[in-house]
């Protein structure tokens, strides 16, 4: 197998490396979205199966849709990316040594570090976490905290994101392509399935919150390119729009609470009812992650009055 | 330093972590000296791979997969997206093409 | 028995994959580039598809890999309608047949 790893490797890096030093903004983007689709394969290879659902529904997916849609929105002038190469000064070249000399360290101290880990300490908690999967036992009860200043941080990336300009609605549809809301009305019922697949699963094998929300935000991207949610648009329903955003947060927080009024402790969930409490929050951070992920498609506040 | 070396034996895991350095160097170069600034941007998105990859390595112990890392790794794709997307809406107030009307 | 016949596909499958990439490398323009594309590979991948169905511990994971066939079929085919009309529209015309005696690079 060690040849299937050395080939993901070089694809890895002529993937990185085309993106970073060759012009062209489109072939750049499009660079980025293959490496995405490669670090999934090797995560797979790596035993990490959450992160190559996540990594495949976001990195290649949803990065790739802003950045080429932001491509599209820019002048011809802002598309000539220079080869980096083409202007190689003395500067660029003590970088790249002093670079290169980091790598070596870095690579040395990665390999010889000592991995101490705790999967003896999580395999002997993971009975009263609530979940099966060691993975989703971490993200929502044992460290718990971490997810919820996740969603604390997506949800500041939205309201920066919402102060900057007005929403730049998606260009007009006409008849010319005449697949796309076809195909977008079509796969919309899969993306559940799958989102409601990952949501179930993740209790005991790879999947959960992050993933489905990943893969439901992906399709609402979709949806939202073939304008087929007009509400998200109008003046009226921003007001739901906002407190929509902000119920996985206030959620995530009132388990929080709830935990240290029953338990003492902070998000202390209390192991007879955990499991409920996680499959609560795993609904309520999927469902916000997949929004939020939709609001950044937006560019801009939604909702203004003309 | 002979001592060192001897440590890294040619596996899997040692290449992926050879893997995860050149493209913290690649991208750490294009971070300091790209003038177009999403070119920037794709190198901060390939630096935070780089990294994600390194933790996922360290999470390869003896006693088995340690989820930690993973689930530290994911709640960091869904960070890095987010940074992505804020960098993009300024990106855009700037330079964005007048809409043709 | 069930080994071999899920080799035999894939095996059958790649020289598909192969020609189409072939196709996509040589081709001289995006509409010829798109054909090469999606008639070989889907053909490829359908070979790939049954011959690990074939090769699958359950049929749930059969259906499973027969699913995602059909989703890929449904978003390469629709995903080439959009690049074609888009190229016809911005992108530069079709080439004509007495221009193929100049063909290759």
């Amino acid at each position: 197998m060690l040849v299937v790893d050395l080939l993901l490797a070089l694809a890895a890096l002529a993937t990185a490396g085309q993106c970073l030093l060759l012009p062209g903004l489109f072939r750049a983007i499009a660079n980025l979205m293959a490496f995405g689709l490669v670090m999934a394969l090797i995560w797979v290879r790596l035993d990490a199966p959450d992160v190559a659902l996540a990594e495949a529904a976001i990195g290649a997916g949803i990065t790739g849709a802003l950045l080429l849609t932001v491509a599209g929105q820019l002048p011809a002038s802002q598309h000539s990316l220079q080869s980096i190469g083409s202007g190689l000064s003395r500067r660029t070249l003590a970088i790249s040594v002093l670079v290169l000399f980091i790598t070596g360290l870095l690579w040395i101290a990665v390999v010889s570090l000592p991995k101490p880990g705790l999967v003896n300490e999580v395999t002997a908690v993971l009975a009263d976490s609530g979940a099966e999967h060691a993975v989703t036992a971490i993200l929502l009860n044992l460290r718990g905290m971490d997810t919820l200043l996740e969603v604390a941080v997506m949800l500041c990336a939205v309201a920066a994101i919402w102060s900057l300009q007005k929403a730049i609605p998606p260009p007009p549809l006409n008849n010319h392509y005449p697949g796309l809301p076809t195909l977008a009305r079509w796969l919309h019922p899969l993306f559940l399935l799958t989102f409601s697949y990952f949501l179930w699963q993740g209790a005991h094998a790879p999947g959960g919150a992050f993933p489905a929300g990943a893969v439901l935000g992906a399709g609402g991207v979709l949806l939202l390119l073939t304008g087929s949610i007009a509400w998200m648009h109008q003046h009226a329903y921003n007001l739901l729009l906002r407190w929509l955003l902000a119920a996985g947060l206030l959620f995530f927080l009132a388990t929080a609470l709830s935990g240290f009024l029953i338990t003492g402790t902070l998000y202390g969930l209390p192991p007879r009812f955990a499991s409920y409490f996680i499959i609560a929050i795993e609904v309520a951070t999927a469902l916000s992650i997949a929004l939020m992920l939709m609001t950044f498609y937006l560019f801009g506040r939604p909702g203004t009055r003309q | 330093m002979s001592l060192l070396f001897t440590d890294i034996a040619l596996t899997s895991d040692a290449l992926f972590a050879l893997l995860g350095a050149l493209l913290v160097a690649m991208s750490l170069v294009s971070v300091f000296t790209a003038r177009h600034l999403i070119r920037r941007l794709l190198a901060v998105n390939i630096l935070s791979s780089a990294v994600f990859l390194l933790l996922v390595l360290t999470a390869r112990t003896a006693d088995g997969i340690d989820p930690i890392p993973h689930a530290l790794v994911l709640t960091g794709i869904v960070v890095s997206v987010s940074t992505t997307a804020v960098v993009l809406a300024l990106y855009l107030r700037r330079y964005r093409r007048e809409p043709p009307c | 028995m069930r080994e071999l016949l899920g080799t035999g596909l894939i095996l059958l499958g790649l020289p598909f994959f192969i020609a189409s990439t072939l196709g996509l490398l040589r081709f001289p323009d995006v509409y010829a580039r798109l054909h090469a594309l999606t008639k070989a590979d889907n053909v490829g991948l359908g070979l790939i598809c049954i011959g690990l169905a074939v090769q699958a511990s359950s049929i749930a994971v059969a259906l499973k890999i027969v699913l995602i066939w059909g989703l890929i079929l449904l978003a390469s085919s629709t995903g080439a309608t959009l690049i074609a009309s888009s190229a016809l529209r911005h992108g530069p015309a079709p080439r004509r047949d007495d221009e193929d005696t100049h063909a290759g690079r």
